[in-house]
């Protein structure tokens, strides 16, 4: 496998995707980083050879300038395959940087093996329902990895800093402003219990029991994404599945959660799973360890009064 | 910019007007709603661990339909048109009706078996190659990714190929003269841009809830007017696929499935497994 060139905007998936990098055999690995010295340095400090852009033109919300910016870099830096983070920017990324380079894509991989000279991917594919091994059959390659597949590479070695100056194409895209997220900054893909409501919560009103229950078990409190998106129950941070977080928490409460496809995606890595649903039949009691078949919300108040 | 040209070679006169007030001018606003012909998922089975896709329906996928909805309130309130594109085998001729029936005036469809389910990077290229042909859209509408795959690949590749601006991840549009006006929702926060028109935007889930069509809409959809073209009538190098499906099969589930009969019994099971009384 010849060079590979890693990117993320964000410093801790970039050293994610550099530990990616080290673990398919690239006879080179270094990366490209945009307009921030900090991540640079870091990189380098990580033992990697960083090409660093500095240039005003260059916005991250312009893709195609972004690509433009990273194909100059991947030539430069002799890698046929570039690697990123398949978070939001890193998926917009992924396809444009792609196209530009005539390169084969994949987005949202999970796991990654070298076999002979291929790079096999797995992702999901038919909205969850099964796991696709895929692998690009060209010569120039664009994979974007998951958040939370690879550890962060440490500091391991001196890399260096090279500046590049790159050509920049803008495409007529300005930023008018940036509001951050403020509120509710749970992080559910971190926990290590999760607490899971889904349309067989009966009102809002019974969401403080679920969150002492949770709060109890030392874990935090999730949704299936109509809870979120459709009730407006519970903020848009806290839905479990394909359009939403991946977990693998240890302990997976899922409390009248029917079990679509789209939301077992989100929580089929849990070490052990509860289920609590009043049909016997649900096809969430498919995939758990623990079936209970009862109200959950006499479930949730019997278990706050025994658990103490 | 480099102006996307017609098949033909002819460049299209009125993208060259763009960058004047050509929608406040009173021009029709068009927009494109890039839609998949994906099956129903709720309907595959899993036996042996491989999906089941025999007599399984077809649909659109889920977020696609999110993006035509953002564009049909979208025409609603300026005025224009809705055309939805969609590239498969001859069966979408039957399943856009869907899209028709829920508010797009009409449709153009590249029909080609070898398109179903077709590799991003050639899809991309055919619907490139289409939008070329429609009469010059200011707004090209994809989901954030399809239903089946959600890869998220082939609007990217659409907005280089036709050299357009992009907003992926979007949780508003609004129509501001010849700019858009897009929310980019991120994990860490919401990142508001202006982009030139026309422009590429893929909407999230979370953007609308698409409406149901009524039984008359349904009816009605039959009749709205459908370009329907083969492949080798598009005029374009579509590619071989560049990825290789391997394998693609059910994870294994090794699940204990005990049942429980009380929460006495369930807690002892999550004592033992060393979740309570830590």
């Amino acid at each position: 496998m010849a060079g590979v060139l890693i990117f993320s905007e964000n410093q801790g998936l970039a050293l994610e995707v550099l530990t990616a990098a080290n673990s398919i055999k690239a006879t080179a690995v270094s990366a490209c980083v945009i307009n921030n010295d900090e991540q640079a340095q870091a990189l380098a400090s990580a033992g990697v050879q960083v090409y660093s852009v500095n240039n005003n033109d260059l916005l991250m919300a312009d893709v195609g300038a972004i690509a433009g910016a990273i194909k100059q870099v991947a030539d430069k830096a002799g890698a046929d395959t570039v690697l990123l983070a398949s978070n939001r920017r890193g998926k917009e990324l992924a396809g444009r940087l792609a196209q530009a380079m005539n390169a084969g894509c994949l987005t949202d991989v999970a796991a990654l093996n070298i076999e002979g000279d291929k790079i096999l991917c797995q992702r999901n594919a038919l909205g969850g329902a099964t796991v696709a091994t895929q692998y690009i059959d060209a010569g120039k390659k664009v994979i974007a990895i998951r958040p939370r597949t690879f550890e962060a590479a440490a500091g391991t070695g001196a890399g260096s800093v090279e500046e590049v100056a790159v050509e920049v194409k803008k495409a007529g895209v300005t930023v008018l402003e940036f509001k951050s997220r403020v509120g509710d900054t749970v992080d559910i893909e971190a926990a290590e219990v999760l607490v899971a409501v889904g349309q067989g919560l009966n009102s809002q009103d019974d969401l403080p029991a679920v969150e002492e229950l949770a709060k109890k078990l030392g874990g935090e409190v999730a949704c299936s994404k109509p809870v979120a998106t459709d009730k407006k129950w519970l903020s848009e941070e806290r839905i479990i599945g394909l359009s939403g977080k991946k977990c693998k928490p240890q302990l997976a409460m899922l409390l009248g959660i029917s079990g679509q496809v789209q939301f077992t995606v989100g929580i089929r890595d849990a070490k052990t799973i509860v289920a609590v649903n009043s049909d016997e039949n649900a096809s969430i009691n498919q995939m758990a360890d623990y079936i209970i078949t009862a109200d959950l919300h006499d479930v949730v108040a019997e278990m706050n009064k025994k658990l103490g | 910019m480099e102006l996307p040209h017609r098949g033909s070679g002819r460049p299209i006169s009125l993208w060259v007007m763009i960058g004047e007030d050509i929608y406040e001018g009173g021009l029709v606003m068009n927009i494109v709603i890039a839609m998949k012909q994906i099956p129903d998922l709720q309907q595959i089975r899993i036996r042996n661990r491989q999906p089941i896709l025999d007599d399984v329906p077809l649909t659109l996928g889920n977020i696609d339909k999110n993006a035509l909805e953002a564009g049909v309130n979208l025409r609603d309130e300026l005025g224009g048109k809705v055309t939805v594109l969609s590239a498969g085998n001859e069966d979408i001729e039957d399943t856009v009706k869907e899209a028709l029936a829920a508010g797009a005036d009409e449709a153009f469809l590249v029909i080609d078996d070898s398109l179903n389910g077709a590799e991003s990077s050639v899809i991309a290229n055919v619907l490139a190659a289409s939008i070329k042909q429609i009469e010059e859209p200011a707004l090209i509408l994809f989901g954030e990714g399809s239903g089946d795959n959600y890869s998220g690949q082939v609007g990217s590749r659409v907005a280089e190929i036709l050299n357009l601006p992009q907003v992926s991840f979007a949780s508003s549009i609004e129509i501001r003269g010849n700019q858009a006006v897009v929310t980019r929702s991120l994990e860490d926060g919401e990142e508001i841009v202006q982009v030139d028109l026309p422009a590429i935007v893929a909407v999230l889930a979370d953007i609308n809830e698409p409406r149901i069509p009524s039984v008359t809409q349904i009816l009605k959809a039959g009749k709205k007017p459908k370009e329907v073209l083969e492949l080798d009538e598009l005029e374009v190098e579509a590619g071989k696929a560049m990825v290789i499906t391997a394998n693609n099969l059910a994870p294994e589930t090794e699940r204990k499935r005990v049942v429980v009969k009380s929460v006495d019994e369930l807690i002892q099971a999550l004592t033992t497994e060393g979740y309570v009384g830590r």
